[in-house]
């Protein structure tokens, strides 16, 4: 394979220059997606909820966080809790990426081992936050009203601080929170979003299924203590 | 490739409840268990496992006694990394996971490196790690680290083993989810008081939880599109990626690129999944691949890529990437689908499968004898000829009157002799840097898992570990190891094992003094400030060699090159060449990062 050549080139090798090259006419955008010329547009982001459902054990939260968190997909918040079943949790993130993001985000949460299954939940899907938000005690009857207007309901009033809890979507809990300002809000805390599909749709794909066995344990288990 | 199938990773038919896949193996039982860590040997003999890595340790003490009792051979490396190398090496060539053991604290980290690095490039592998008791995790006990917290994201999945009836289980849990489906490794935190605790349940055979599901057989739809996308493809090219290799997917590859005469390249861990001497081989693509890969990738229409994550090495920036190119995606791992690069069809499921689903679709190859002309155009104007200083290669009877420093020794030429002197079947394992690249430029690679490397994490020293794990895997091949100074005084001291273990390997170390890919970017990137690449200190690598036992030989001109390879490789027992290459040379072609690959640099004022 060796070749003569000049000892000023030993650095190099030989054929048609960069500028003697054809080019190729397309492009992709940073997302590896071709341009298509008349639809360049890249995708843009948007705001949308993801369930997880997931085996319920040790380690699995701080591997779906983690998961985010090193691959920086962009997080809005993150919340966990168990479900009918004992043995297994739902993680509902709300994220903010664009529509290969999102894709990605789904795959590579179904790829950790404890993870049963996931689903982008559609825009009308049910989706609540609490919050609870502590304010000074001096004017109550205004708090009184503040609270009310958001459905809200209190904890706890003294003479110095008055605690209140509203429920609600995103949008409602930012409003409430806007409203209690004037008040001058000593301490919040928010839950993050958890959300369910609406109506007659599963949250995620295997839960009809699951729920069908579950249901069938339950009712061999009635059936044989009925015997009894 | 070894004449054994590797492992029979089978569904298993009994097993109507879930769809885990059982690993079906033969053992013979011997001891029976009575500890949580016997419970641990005795998961690995039932998977099969006839080899180990490691390093002993307080908290995996348990584990080494049961293994006392085991016909598993133990290999006691220097350093745990060397340990995950070499089970990481191990698990390539034989394509079923290599196994590491280490204890608790600085073992465990030790071994994060390989781990990484299996990770990266989707190699089978487990590793075993001692833990404090669990009573003292979480109290900053001596020898304390969170394993599993530090291996999470560089692990397909990993464990915390609980109790010592289970942890048998665990570990043939954490082998067969290793090397089903996309491989990767896992690691078992072991924690002494499980290890020591008392049972006498025997494991089951290794299988995946029901929740592990890899696919099989791409969509139908998706099939039909790809093969009427591939009929009326004017400049389609196969891009062969690594999980060719690990899919066992080589002869179906080879098949189908010849039935429809569409050229191939490949991406680095998949060199020796489509034999280079072959017509329609156009090599590696990508960073430092050949000129006409990269162009056949960069002019190509249809790209049918087969297990491939369209790393940054081999896309430069992703906007210039086969930017005409409708990509048919072949990948067992729907992550990886449209995660750098778009996919326009996705066929998700088993490489070899889907090739197979492929050919019975197609009804037509492609009419593409201009596309494959190019190609061919394309290997004659972009060739691989680097060039030998003409005082050297004009004289047929070189005469040794000329200094060292009037000759000065080609790398390439080094790799090309090394190929020369050694078997087709052999195997090559190597470092990262410039001699990596020099080895997947100049060897001509013809069968799968010949080539052994650190390609995703890039890990300097992998080289030397590696071929243990390699020569251990295939004690009947040839095993030769290409390093560079800097890459191999990282993990030299491996070299002990090879001696103590009478491992017949050939080590060639291309010397440059210097981190010779660090210096060659300083030069075209950095104004030639060579900060910190340069090492005027390097020791002689053959007295390094001979003090640790194994031949060592030095070569500084080119009329010493043949025979003292022919006198390493004869040699039984490890031996270690020092090159002294020309500290000058520098890998071309080359694409800077994030560049167009069809603007590669053919020498340093192109860039």
């Amino acid at each position: 394979m060796s070749g003569e050549s000049d000892p000023q080139q030993v650095n190099g090798l030989q054929g048609p220059a960069p500028e003697e090259r054809p080019h190729p006419s397309g492009r992709r955008n940073s997302q590896g997606i071709r341009i298509d010329p008349e639809v360049e547009a890249e995708p843009a982001p948007r705001r949308t909820v993801i369930s997880a459902l997931v085996e319920n054990e040790p380690g699995v939260l701080a591997k779906a966080s983690g998961l985010v968190s090193r691959r920086q997909f962009n997080i809005e918040s993150l919340t966990v809790g168990t479900t009918t079943n004992p043995e297994t949790s739902r993680i509902t993130l709300v994220i903010e990426e664009s529509e290969p993001g999102i894709r990605q985000v789904e795959k590579q949460l179904e790829k950790l081992l404890p993870v049963i299954s996931v689903q982008e939940l559609s825009s009308d899907a049910i989706r609540r936050e609490l919050v609870v938000l502590k304010v000074p005690g001096n004017e109550p009857d205004k708090v009184q009203a503040v609270a009310q207007m958001y459905d809200g309901t209190v904890l706890d009033a003294g003479p110095r601080t008055i605690s209140i809890e509203i429920t609600g979507d995103e949008g409602k809990i930012d409003d409430a929170i806007d409203a209690f300002q004037q008040f001058g809000i000593r301490e919040l805390a928010r839950t993050g979003q958890t959300a369910m599909a609406r109506g007659d749709v599963w949250t995620t794909d295997v839960e009809e299924e699951r729920y069908e066995r579950m249901h069938e344990d339950w009712r061999k288990q009635s059936t044989t203590a009925n015997d009894d | 490739m070894s004449e054994q199938p590797p492992a029979t990773f089978e569904e298993s038919e009994e097993d109507t409840a879930n769809d885990t896949v059982e690993i079906e193996t033969e053992t013979e039982i011997e001891t029976p268990v009575s500890t949580g860590a016997s419970s641990v040997i005795r998961a690995l003999e039932v998977a099969g496992v006839e080899t180990c890595f490691g390093v002993q340790g307080g908290a995996i003490m348990p584990v080494y006694d049961a293994l006392y009792d085991s016909s598993i051979r133990h290999i006691t490396m220097a350093h745990e990394q060397g340990a995950a190398h070499a089970a990481d090496a191990y698990g390539i060539v034989s394509g079923t996971p290599g196994v590491c053991l280490a204890t608790s604290g600085p073992g465990a980290t030790n071994l994060v490196t390989g781990i990484a690095d299996a990770s990266m490039d989707s190699d089978p592998m487990i590793a075993l790690t001692g833990q404090v008791p669990t009573a003292f995790v979480g109290n900053d006990a001596f020898q304390e680290t969170d394993t599993t917290g530090l291996t999470a994201p560089i692990t397909k999945t990993n464990y915390f083993a609980t109790d010592s009836d289970s942890v048998g289980d665990t570990v043939g849990e954490a082998f067969a989810v290793s090397g089903t489906g996309r491989p990767g490794p896992t690691v078992v935190d072991l924690p002494k008081d499980v290890t020591n605790g008392q049972t006498d349940r025997e494991p089951g055979k290794p299988r995946t939880p029901s929740t592990y599901d890899p696919p099989t057989e791409a969509d139908s739809e998706a099939v039909e599109q790809a093969a009427r996308t591939l009929e009326r493809a004017e400049k389609p090219v196969i891009l062969a990626g690594g999980g060719v290799i690990k899919g066992e997917a080589s002869e179906e590859l080879r098949e189908f690129a010849t039935e429809y005469d569409i050229p191939v390249v490949t991406t680095m861990p998949a060199l020796g999944a489509f034999p280079e001497d072959h017509e329609l081989a156009m090599e590696m693509a990508g960073m430092h691949g050949t000129g006409y890969a990269n162009m056949a990738v960069t002019h190509c229409d249809v790209m049918l890529a087969v297990g491939c994550r369209f790393d940054d090495r081999l896309t430069g920036g992703v906007e210039t990437f086969a930017p005409d190119a409708k990509l048919l995606h072949v990948d067992i791992d729907p992550a990886e689908i449209s995660k750098n690069i778009a996919a326009d069809v996705a066929l998700i499921g088993d490489a070899g499968t889907v090739l197979e689903q492929l050919e019975d679709e197609m009804e037509r190859a492609p009419d593409i004898p201009e596309w494959n002309d190019q190609c061919t155009t394309w290997k004659a104007e972009y060739p691989m000829d680097y060039a030998v200083p003409s005082e050297a290669s004009s004289d047929d009877s070189p005469t040794s009157s000329r200094t060292p420093q009037d000759r000065p020794l080609r790398p390439e030429f080094v790799v090309e002799a090394m190929d020369e002197a050694t078997s087709d079947e052999a195997i090559v394992t190597t470092g990262v840097g410039q001699h990596q690249m020099w080895a997947c430029q100049y060897w001509t690679y013809r069968h799968p898992r010949t080539w052994v490397s650190s390609h995703g994490l890039g890990t300097m020293g992998y080289g030397l570990p590696a071929a243990i794990g390699a020569k251990v895997a295939e004690p009947e091949k040839q095993v030769v190891c290409f390093e560079g100074d800097g890459s191999f005084l990282m993990t030299c001291q491996e070299l002990s094992v090879a001696v103590r273990e009478n491992l017949d390997i050939t080590v060639a170390v291309l010397n440059n003094a210097a981190v010779g890919m660090v210096r060659q970017w300083q030069d075209a990137f950095f104004e030639g400030r060579h900060s910190a690449s340069q090492y005027p200190w390097v020791p002689a690598f053959d007295k390094l060699a001979e003090a640790f036992g194994a031949q060592g030989f030095a070569v500084h001109e080119y009329d010493e090159v043949a025979d003292t390879i022919e006198a390493a490789v004869a040699y039984d027992g490890p031996s270690v060449i020092d090159f002294h290459i020309d500290p000058g040379a520098n890998v071309y072609p080359m694409v800077p990062s994030g560049g167009d690959n069809g603007q590669f640099a053919l020498s340093e004022d192109q860039l």
